[in-house]
């Protein structure tokens, strides 16, 4: 009798144990059942395309009759003038305009995370403002205000700085400062968000504590939220090398490239590779894959720098 | 007396800073109601062209077709992706192990691919599929992203394992709980999902430019580009074409400005 119960008992114990299971792996089918459609649509439409688009950096030719080129398009691509100019466009953007819109975003994040400042609400409102407009909108507004009869000349004239309107667009210099100009303008209030989201972790005790102390402002910028920053400063910075990396619409929009390609971003020479000119898929692919390179490339060193400060 | 000094440093140049914000905008404004030969003489207030200017757009661009497009894409697109990647985020979260993890490292991979990259062979399996012009050729490239999928599973992090053991001992089966529990509990985060995929669907350009081939099938900011070509520029009716390119956007920013901000840091903290 007892000897039966007990198996019994068994039994069950083993059929509890053996129904959990299973509802253990039905929850775990439905954890992967969520993923599916997400990670195919990943797969599908990006790390396949870039996989093609390895194979098509190694061709040339057009539409259905490409060949096998080996690395001629890569070594194409470093003779190429307007493609040199490209690259060092885009490297002139980055380093000029990424530092100046970060500090600047990391300053205003400051004095806008002091308890005492009135308006807070209207100022951060209104820095923000620039990341609700399209990146074509504000390409088109600021070639409108830097034009030769645009709102900065007739300003200028207006104030007697000028004689004539100064036609910004159409010199390589000026043309590039507006262009940094807009993507300042545009990008500051977004990254200074990061920051202010940022600063709301670190207790505000601390500042206090620093004061008594002594510390300047300028002080406590430096040793207290600079590095309890760093993570998000990190963060901001890989987005903006990225971004910047991959310019399109601004230099389709302001500048069409122009003057005679002095402005024209890697992105928007790709574009007009692929679907302006004569269509030479092989080529801009691999010109691409040099942009996928050197985001990789920056954003490992600067990984490496930001973990090296610790 | 120093203190007094910086603060009223800090109030001047806050002060600019804003000013130099917004004008660009205020600008945009006023030459959208004015006619382009007060726009040439750098009037600054709002004038009473609007009519005219918008008269002007309408006969020289597809406006209402180019709306119609881009809310249909966007919106599109901000319904099927919320529903897919909060799913995937609630899914990494929720079951984690070590399998997905890796899954999802290897995923945020995409998230340095440059759109140049995958542009070209895209358009080829695009176009050969027949979906150029299409709405499903304009959503398909980004509805699953990394950075919502993060954004979830981030937020799905918060979400008490309690209900979940509660509302499976209430006998609601996995999908159940999904979408009577987590959904409402996590509105915020779906209202900054939402914010966030909207404005960047309404804005893509790229992407776009290179599939909607015809007239038909272009969006706002396609619109808008179209109007600068030409040698003389209507500042009126181009800056009206950028105006009502903005005010979508515009609208929602100042409505969901909290779950916008949270939209774009939420996927780091």
């Amino acid at each position: 009798m007892s000897y039966s119960n007990n198996n019994l008992e068994m039994n069950t114990g083993i059929s509890y144990s053996h129904k959990r299971l299973k509802l253990k792996t039905r929850q775990n089918l439905f954890g992967w059942a969520c993923l599916i459609p997400a990670v195919i649509l990943i797969v599908a439409m990006s790390f396949y395309p870039m996989f093609k688009a390895l194979i098509l950096s190694f061709r040339t030719g057009i539409g259905a009759k490409m060949t096998w080129a080996g690395v001629n398009n890569y070594v194409r691509m470093f003779q190429d003038n307007v493609f040199m100019q490209a690259l060092k466009n885009n490297f002139i953007y980055l380093i000029i305009q990424v530092p100046i819109m970060l500090i600047l975003a990391l300053v205003l994040a400051c004095m806008l995370n002091d308890r005492n400042l009135r308006f807070k609400g209207l100022f951060r409102t209104a820095i923000f403002l620039p990341c609700a407009t399209s990146l074509v909108s504000y390409a088109i507004i600021f070639r409108s205000l830097f034009a030769i009869d645009g709102f900065i000349n007739v300003m200028l004239i207006k104030l007697g700085i000028f004689k004539t309107g100064y036609n910004f667009l159409a010199f390589p210099n000026s043309a590039r400062a507006v262009i940094i100009i807009a993507l300042i303008w545009r990008w500051t209030g977004y990254n200074m968000v990061f920051y202010l989201a940022g600063l709301q972790n670190i207790e505000y005790t601390i500042y206090e504590a620093a004061k008594i102390d002594g510390a300047s402002s300028f002080q406590s910028f430096w040793k207290i939220t600079v590095p309890l920053l760093k993570p998000t400063i990190l963060l901001t910075a890989i987005m903006s090398t990225n971004g910047t990396l991959q310019l399109f619409d601004e230099s389709v929009n302001l500048t069409n490239g122009g003057p005679a390609n002095a402005t024209i971003t890697m992105s928007h020479y790709i574009y007009n590779m692929s679907f302006k000119y004569v269509p030479n898929f092989g080529y801009a692919a691999a010109m691409s894959y040099l942009i996928l390179i050197l985001v990789a490339i920056l954003a490992f060193i600067q990984m490496k720098v930001g973990d090296k400060r610790d | 007396m120093i203190e007094k000094g910086k603060r009223i440093f800090e109030y001047v140049f806050l002060t600019i800073v804003s000013i130099i914000s917004v004008f660009p905008l205020y600008w945009m404004f006023c030459a959208a109601t004015n006619m382009s030969v007060d726009v040439i003489r750098g009037k600054l207030i709002p004038g009473t062209a609007l009519l005219y200017n918008f008269k002007n757009l309408l006969t020289a661009q597809n406006v209402s077709g180019a709306m119609i497009n881009s809310f249909k894409y966007s919106v599109t697109l901000t319904l099927i992706s919320l529903c897919i990647c909060s799913l995937a985020g609630y899914g990494f979260e929720i079951f984690h192990d070590k399998a997905k993890d890796t899954v999802m490292s290897i995923l945020l991979l995409a998230m340095m691919v440059p759109f140049a990259a995958t542009m070209i062979p895209l358009f080829q399996m695009f176009s050969k599929a027949g979906l150029l012009n299409s709405t499903i050729g304009f959503i398909l490239p980004t509805i699953s992203t990394p950075f919502l999928i993060m954004l979830f599973r981030q937020s799905a992090r918060s979400f008490p394992h309690d209900i979940i053991e509660a509302a499976r001992i209430d006998g609601l089966n996995e999908l159940q709980i999904f979408y009577r529990m987590f959904i409402p509990t996590m509105r915020s985060t779906y209202a900054a999902a939402m914010t966030i995929t909207f404005m960047n669907a309404w804005n893509n350009y790229l992407w776009p430019k290179v599939i909607m081939t015809n007239d038909q099938s272009i969006t706002m900011p396609m619109l808008v580009a179209n109007l600068t070509e030409g040698y003389v520029t209507d500042y009126g009716m181009l800056m009206l074409g950028v105006l009502l390119c903005t005010i979508p956007t515009i609208i929602i920013f100042f409505i969901l400005q909290k779950s916008f901000a949270e939209g774009i840091t939420g996927a780091v903290k």
